[in-house]
């Protein structure tokens, strides 16, 4: 399964699963569950935090935060 | 306070970050609100008051304002208060007011149901519902207060609709009876209520095997809340507002424009905080210059009418001259931070900063250092990681603020009198960025230091909401810089105070014989005034009386210490009384060299050319300048910045640290400084 840092620009997922646990309670209390519809919005300049779409709004986060979101590439 | 009957009721107001809590807040209590410290906990609350009579009698809702929260399983401190605050038995709490943003309501409804969950009687306002409805989002309210089984009040804060409405709402608020957590959850089961559940993770709250429980309750909650959302909420799929947004950030997180941008930003602010201040700052000077000469010629002679000009007035206005540059600087964050521009700042910022030990969230604080490190140190409260927080306020008083420019521009002009470098440059200038540089550069490597040293359990993290782009209501900055001037006179305008006036009476008092000798001799002049000769004599009297004061014998007290870094126990003198606040150094040399008060920069500026050592050379040499340029770059002498960063830290080690290292660092490098140029 692919990790949300692999995602690219225009292309949209949904959320599977995260690979750490304490992290993932964060990201599920902003709205980055399991099932939602993911999508990257912009990268920082430098390339992290990136900024992505989520449950009707806007969340950035940093590359190695967003490797532990897995999720499935929709076509 | 107990609420007495239903005629005082006690209210906190909960909500999401972002969700526009302070604007409602704002809106319900004015100028009522009153920022204090929580007995034991690093963040402050907001507290307010409104009344209103219904049925001919008197009712008065008490509001505390929390910080804002995402759910009831705090992720950082100030999320720990506000969960922690609202569960304390001892606050009494009557009613919660859930404020939700219903242009995002979602993610809002997790806090949301939680808080309904734990059986207080409740309120659900709805903030924002202007912006709902300008991108076409409809909310059922009716179908919505049936599924939660409470008023759902909606609020248009930025033209103050719903807020009557709410109040009233206020009064018949009652407990819900719907339930939104699993009934059957396995981690429920040695618990009383979800209530005691919570409060038992709170007290947990670090330990990893409440992750499984909190994640477990959170997504079944998502699946209610989506349930709610398909019932009550129509939303298009394109909202206009995150369109313009997008349009915003296309420019403001560009890898070119977006730095342009911050820069442009950051010089603006710059300019108002240097000069656009200095103009009310100047008022504010002369004002007092002219009120404590009034007064010294309306009260009698002596030391009462000695304390109140040089002391008390000299010391108050010495707090109130800040307050333009307080003001403006609030101002300006509480604009970039309502308007979503902060989030943006930090997002392009964050990976400078992150091998320093800083975050994204560190790039405010440090540009507002170079006004006062005081405003900066009080606007570290955004970065929620403690460790780095710690760092950003330990490393803000080493920026070369505008207390230091006095000091700088005297000193260079004394080193550099002809003002010109390779024909082109600007000596002045270059040395005064060179010095601007190597502060910069110290508190890049001190933080990259402390990084190393200091240890943590939280982990650094940028999981960050990017609000879109809103205009700021003029209300809610007003109210900001209201709030933030009033702790600054409270708090670090006691502490300046009291160390003006007992830097007076040091300088005022001696207790050696020659003081008393020429105390006497001077009342004996004072009686024939008027001739040049007496004034000049009186004057030379009086530096004499400096130098066998209980200060002065103090500046030769402490000669042996700073002799090594090329000083005498005149600029001893001038070092402690500017312990207080570093631009008292120029005074202090002023009073010291007896300078002619009308052209005081000229008059001091070619006496310290002018002085000389006992075997004839020049005193002011370019090692003994940039000796003491080193030493007022890095010491620590700010009393309001000693007094933020206690109030800030709430711990008097980490302020004893701050001084310790910085008055070391002050004396290596000016001592350093000294034997190389000498």
């Amino acid at each position: 399964m692919e990790s949300l840092d692999q995602l690219k620009i225009g292309q949209t997922a949904i959320v599977r699963e995260f690979s750490d646990e304490v992290l993932s309670t964060k990201l599920i209390e902003m709205g980055c569950l399991p099932g939602e519809t993911i999508s990257i919005s912009k990268t920082a300049p430098l390339g992290c935090p990136i900024a992505i779409n989520i449950s009707g709004y806007e969340l950035c986060l940093r590359k190695n935060e967003a490797a532990s979101v897995l999720i499935e590439l929709l076509p | 306070m107990p609420s007495n009957e239903n005629n005082h009721l006690k209210i906190a107001l909960l909500g999401n970050p972002n969700s526009g809590k302070s604007s409602v807040f704002n809106a319900l209590t004015g100028l009522s609100q009153k920022t204090g410290n929580y007995a034991g906990v690093t963040v402050d609350r907001q507290e307010g008051k409104t009344s209103f009579s219904k049925n001919n009698s008197k009712i008065t809702l008490s509001i505390i304002d929390l910080p804002g929260i995402y759910s009831l399983f705090p992720k950082s401190n100030d999320e720990l208060i506000a969960c922690k605050t609202l569960l304390d038995e001892n606050e009494n709490i009557d009613v919660i007011v859930i404020v939700a943003d219903a242009s995002n309501l979602k993610r809002n409804l997790l806090l949301a149901t939680q808080l309904i969950d734990l059986k207080f009687k409740t309120i659900l306002a709805l903030n924002m519902m202007d912006e709902a409805e300008n991108q076409n989002i409809h909310i059922d309210i009716k179908e919505l207060e049936k599924i939660t089984d409470v008023s759902v009040i909606p609020l248009d804060s930025r033209r103050k609709k719903g807020f009557d409405t709410l109040k009233e709402a206020v009064l018949k608020a009652k407990t819900s009876n719907s339930v939104f957590y699993n009934l059957n959850a396995d981690y429920l089961l040695n618990h009383k209520s979800y209530k005691d559940f919570i409060l038992h993770s709170l007290l947990n709250h670090n330990k990893s095997n409440y992750a499984k429980a909190e994640n477990d309750d959170k997504l079944y909650r998502y699946n209610s809340i989506n349930y709610i959302i398909a019932k009550c909420v129509k939303s298009p799929n394109q909202l206009t507002s995150k369109q313009l947004s997008s349009k915003i950030d296309k420019f403001a997180t560009h890898k070119i424009f977006g730095y342009l941008t911050l820069l442009t930003i950051l010089f603006l602010v710059f300019q108002f905080i240097f000069y656009v201040s200095e103009i009310p700052m100047t008022w504010i000077e002369t004002g007092f210059i002219n009120l404590g000469n009034y007064l010294h010629h309306q009260l009698p002679e002596g030391q009462l009418n000695d304390l109140i000009v040089n002391g008390l007035i000299a010391g108050i206005s010495g707090v109130i001259m800040f307050i333009p540059q307080i003001a403006f600087l609030f101002m300006f964050i509480s604009f970039l931070e309502d308007s979503g521009y902060m989030a943006r700042a930090g997002f392009i910022m964050d990976k400078i900063m992150r091998p320093f030990g800083l975050n994204g969230k560190s790039v405010i604080p440090l540009i507002s250092g170079t006004a006062c490190a005081v405003p900066a140190i009080m606007a570290t409260r955004t970065i929620s990681n403690t460790k780095e927080r710690l760092i950003t306020v330990f490393i803000l008083p080493l920026i070369s603020c505008s207390a230091r420019l006095p000091v700088y521009t005297l000193l260079i002009s004394v080193m550099y009198p002809d003002n010109t470098f390779l024909g082109i440059f600007n000596t002045k200038g270059l040395v005064l960025f060179l010095l601007y540089f190597i502060g910069f550069f110290a508190t890049m490597i001190t933080a990259f230091f402390l990084k190393k040293i200091l240890k943590t359990t939280e982990a650094s993290s940028y999981i960050m909401e990017l609000p879109v782009y809103r205009w700021p209501q003029a209300r809610n900055i007003f109210l900001t810089v209201f709030t933030k001037v009033n702790v600054f006179i409270k708090e670090a305008g006691l502490i300046i105070l009291s160390i003006s006036v007992l830097l007076w009476f040091l300088s005022t008092h001696g207790s050696s014989n020659k003081f008393k000798e020429l105390e006497a001799s001077q009342v004996v002049l004072a009686k024939n005034t008027g001739t040049d000769s007496i004034t000049s004599e009186l004057n030379k009297i009086e530096t004499q009386k400096l130098e066998y004061s209980y200060i002065g014998q103090f500046g030769h007290l402490i000669e042996p210490v700073i002799k090594p870094l090329g000083y005498d126990w005149k600029i001893g003198i001038a070092l402690i009384t500017s312990f207080a606040a570093r631009e008292v150094f120029v005074g202090t040399m002023a009073t010291i060299y007896q300078s002619n008060k009308s052209d005081e920069d000229i008059g001091i500026k070619n006496k310290l050319l002018s002085e000389k050592n006992e075997n004839d050379t020049l005193k002011y040499t370019p090692a003994v300048c940039w000796s003491l340029l080193l030493f007022y770059a890095f010491a620590l002498q700010c009393m309001s910045t000693i007094a933020i960063v206690k109030r800030e830290t709430k711990s008097w080690s980490w302020v004893i640290v701050q001084l310790i290292f910085m008055f070391a660092l002050a004396y290596i490098s000016a001592f350093s400084a000294y034997k190389l140029l000498s």
